[in-house]
């Protein structure tokens, strides 16, 4: 009896130590660190990942370019996937920071939609280096019944709500937020007098630093994510924000009931239309785990599934068939050829001119 | 003279003992000295190389990076590329000055208010009885077993229009309008003085407890007011845990960063930010570094007036 516990006792530790170094060998293989943008995914996109292919992933969020730059110029950032906007990345390739993508396994990059391989491949010469993730466009998001009161039933339809100073300040008591992303304020600055939209002029940098001066006074906050929710609340009735961040403000008051509607326009005069691009660091531990997961996020299903969550557009041709209809057949996330046409695109500023439009965004926020 | 040369088992295992602590002592001093050097110089060499270098388009993105590979000649390589360039680059806009003048004067203010909330908190704590003591301490300490981020995150929902704060004045009848606190320099301080008053209540804790009540007592009996009492006795007393609370408070609040961004609005500039912006929108980590820096040394200063005054107190106690 004694003898046959023992025994027993004895393979149960063995395989329970067995299992235990199994695990940990699997872990070791089986682990993929993701650093993507805050409230930007479905997260049973991540679960179903794991459920398929036991690699297990972390899921880390940002909310800004630039943290996510400083991180990986700094390096051995542990990440394995980063999502850079198309602007920023193309900075990055140059310093090296990006390791070339294995197309060989990434075997659904044929469901890809040239409509925007083309535009990123302005940042990334021919896709070499990253995959689109999702894409959207830099507009106006705003309270219907506050709007409908203060514009006397006008339509929210043009970037003049914003720089005109007459039209803003009748907005003011209600609370206005910002983006505080210079190198997309800018852009939409100049375009609104009528410049390209992505000069590298100082002197036309200076004229929408000054028209952006003009409308100061009426802004409450300058931030890049809190805005959702101070828009679902009620908190504030108008903000200079990115598409889907204010679709899931919509959803989050339409969830709250709280009597808020939220709406997102793309202004007649054209808007800035972004791509976030999933990329692979070169000290990236799990190349091949990266590999597999830029694969899954290619199907047309998965990726289907994260556009209809967040209420942004993706780069997959493939994945409209999965689209729910209010997703896909919304303007304001699928532009239509006419809005198309009025989307610009912008490249990234050389050092110089970036400090010249800091420092005048600096001047901008604080007066100073 | 052979008398004197000859020492018995007794003084030489004596003077083996003094040599033998000697060691020891050395020993025990050198650790304080090698934290200082890890943890306080290392990092400052470090940042002070990357504010005399270049900042260019890579990773990491400064140079002159120092390469070991290249020995001595690269070391000299090195050197012979630093310049001071940022250095002067600091003195030509306004803006880093402003910047530091602000976070200068919102510190200022800041550890006066704590100093003013804190040193009653602190009397009373000394002066309740003793079985309370304890429990009282406990429940200054207590915010900071809850992380501090969460804790100034909570000052929004406590100050934003429709938060708790204007509920209570509107409802009690004070303010008619809510009042906008949320993103203005009125909430960094209050979350400011919120989050170090701790930091200022302890070391006067520490000292008033420490005072000697029998002085006061004798002042009552030869006629003094328990007003002029405390002008007189208890507050030169307790200048040393003044000064102790007052830096505890001061040098955090100059650097701060999460509170002004958190609660502060866009036009309050501070020098936290303002590295910030250097080290994350304009990627120039050398101009960042150079910041860096001269808020050190401008931290130092009153840190080395402090030692001073705590040295000249300890002579005097003596």
């Amino acid at each position: 009896m004694i003898s046959s516990f023992k025994s027993k006792l004895t393979v149960t530790l063995v395989s329970a130590a067995m299992a235990a170094l199994a695990t940990s060998v699997a872990q070791a293989d089986g682990t993929i660190n993701v650093y993507n943008w805050s409230d930007y995914i479905d997260e049973s996109v991540l679960k179903d990942f794991e459920a398929e292919t036991g690699i297990k992933v972390n899921y880390d969020v940002f909310d800004s370019n630039e943290v996510l730059e400083t991180k990986l110029l700094a390096g051995t950032t542990g990440y394995d996937i980063v999502v850079p906007t198309g602007s920023f990345l193309s900075r990055q390739i140059q310093a090296g920071v990006f390791q070339k993508l294995d197309k060989d396994a990434l075997p659904n990059l044929k469901n890809m939609w040239s409509v925007v391989s083309q535009r990123t491949s302005i940042y990334d010469p021919g896709n070499a280096y990253s995959i689109n993730y999702l894409w959207g466009t830099t507009g106006i998001g705003y309270n219907v019944e506050a709007a409908a009161k203060r514009l006397d039933g006008k339509p929210v339809d043009s970037w003049d709500i914003i720089f005109n100073p007459e039209i803003l300040a009748k907005f003011q008591d209600c609370g206005i937020h910002m983006l505080d992303a210079p190198t997309e304020l800018f852009p939409a600055a100049l375009n609104h007098l009528g410049l390209d939209p992505d000069s590298h002029d100082k002197a036309d940098l200076d004229k929408a630093a000054e028209l952006l001066k003009t409308i100061r006074p009426y802004i409450q906050k300058f931030h890049s994510s809190e805005y959702i929710n101070a828009l679902a609340n009620g908190d504030i009735c108008l903000a200079i924000g990115w598409s889907g961040d204010v679709f899931q403000a919509r959803d989050r008051a339409a969830e709250a009931d709280n009597g808020v509607t939220i709406n997102y326009i793309i202004p007649k005069e054209g808007a800035l239309m972004w791509f976030d691009q999933m990329a692979i660091p070169t000290d990236a531990a799990n190349t091949k785990g990266a590999h597999l997961f830029l694969d899954y996020v290619m199907r047309p299903d998965v990726i289907a599934k994260a556009s209809n969550y967040v209420v942004y557009a993706n780069g997959n041709k493939a994945s409209q068939a999965y689209l729910d209809a209010e997703v896909l057949e919304d303007a304001a996330v699928y532009p239509d050829a006419d809005t198309m046409e009025n989307l610009y695109v912008t490249t990234p500023y050389p050092l110089k001119i970036q400090r010249v439009v800091t420092r005048a965004w600096t001047s901008v926020k604080s007066g100073q | 003279m052979a008398l004197a040369d000859i020492t018995t088992p007794s003084q030489e295992t004596e003077q083996a003992s003094v040599q033998g602590s000697g060691w020891r002592r050395s020993l025990l001093i050198a650790v304080p000295y090698i934290w200082l050097l890890v943890f306080f110089l290392a990092p400052f060499v470090i940042v002070l190389k990357i504010s005399l270098s270049d900042v260019v388009l890579a990773r990491p993105p400064y140079f002159p990076t120092f390469d070991i590979s290249e020995g001595w000649q690269g070391f000299v390589a090195m050197f012979q590329a630093f310049d001071l360039e940022n250095y002067v680059w600091l003195t030509e806009d306004t803006l880093y000055l402003k910047s530091y003048l602000s976070s200068l004067k919102i510190a200022f203010i800041s550890t006066m208010i704590a100093l003013v909330l804190g040193y009653p908190i602190a009397y009373a704590l000394a002066k309740a009885p003793k079985e309370w003591r304890s429990t009282l301490l406990m429940l200054v300490i207590l915010p900071f077993w809850t992380s501090f981020l969460i804790r100034v995150y909570a000052w929004i929902g406590i100050l934003k229009k429709e938060g708790v704060l204007n509920y209570v004045l509107l409802w009690s009848g004070i303010i008619d309008e809510p009042l906008t606190i949320l993103n203005t320099d009125a909430a960094i301080y209050i979350g400011i003085v919120y989050s170090y008053l701790p930091f200022m209540i302890l070391p006067l804790y520490a000292v008033l407890e420490k005072l000697d009540y029998s002085l006061l007592e004798a002042a009552t009996d030869l006629g003094c007011s328990p007003f002029k009492a405390f002008w007189v006795i208890t507050l030169p007393l307790s200048v040393s845990g003044i000064w102790a609370g007052c830096f505890l408070v001061f040098i955090p609040a100059v650097g701060e960063f999460v509170i002004p961004d958190i609660l502060g609005g866009s036009s309050t500039i501070m020098i936290g930010k303002t590295l910030w912006v250097e080290f994350f929108s304009n990627r120039d980590w050398p101009v960042a570094s150079a910041v860096a820096i001269l808020l050190l040394i401008m931290l130092i200063m009153p840190i080395i007036l402090f030692q001073k005054q705590q040295e000249k107190q300890a002579e005097a106690s003596q």
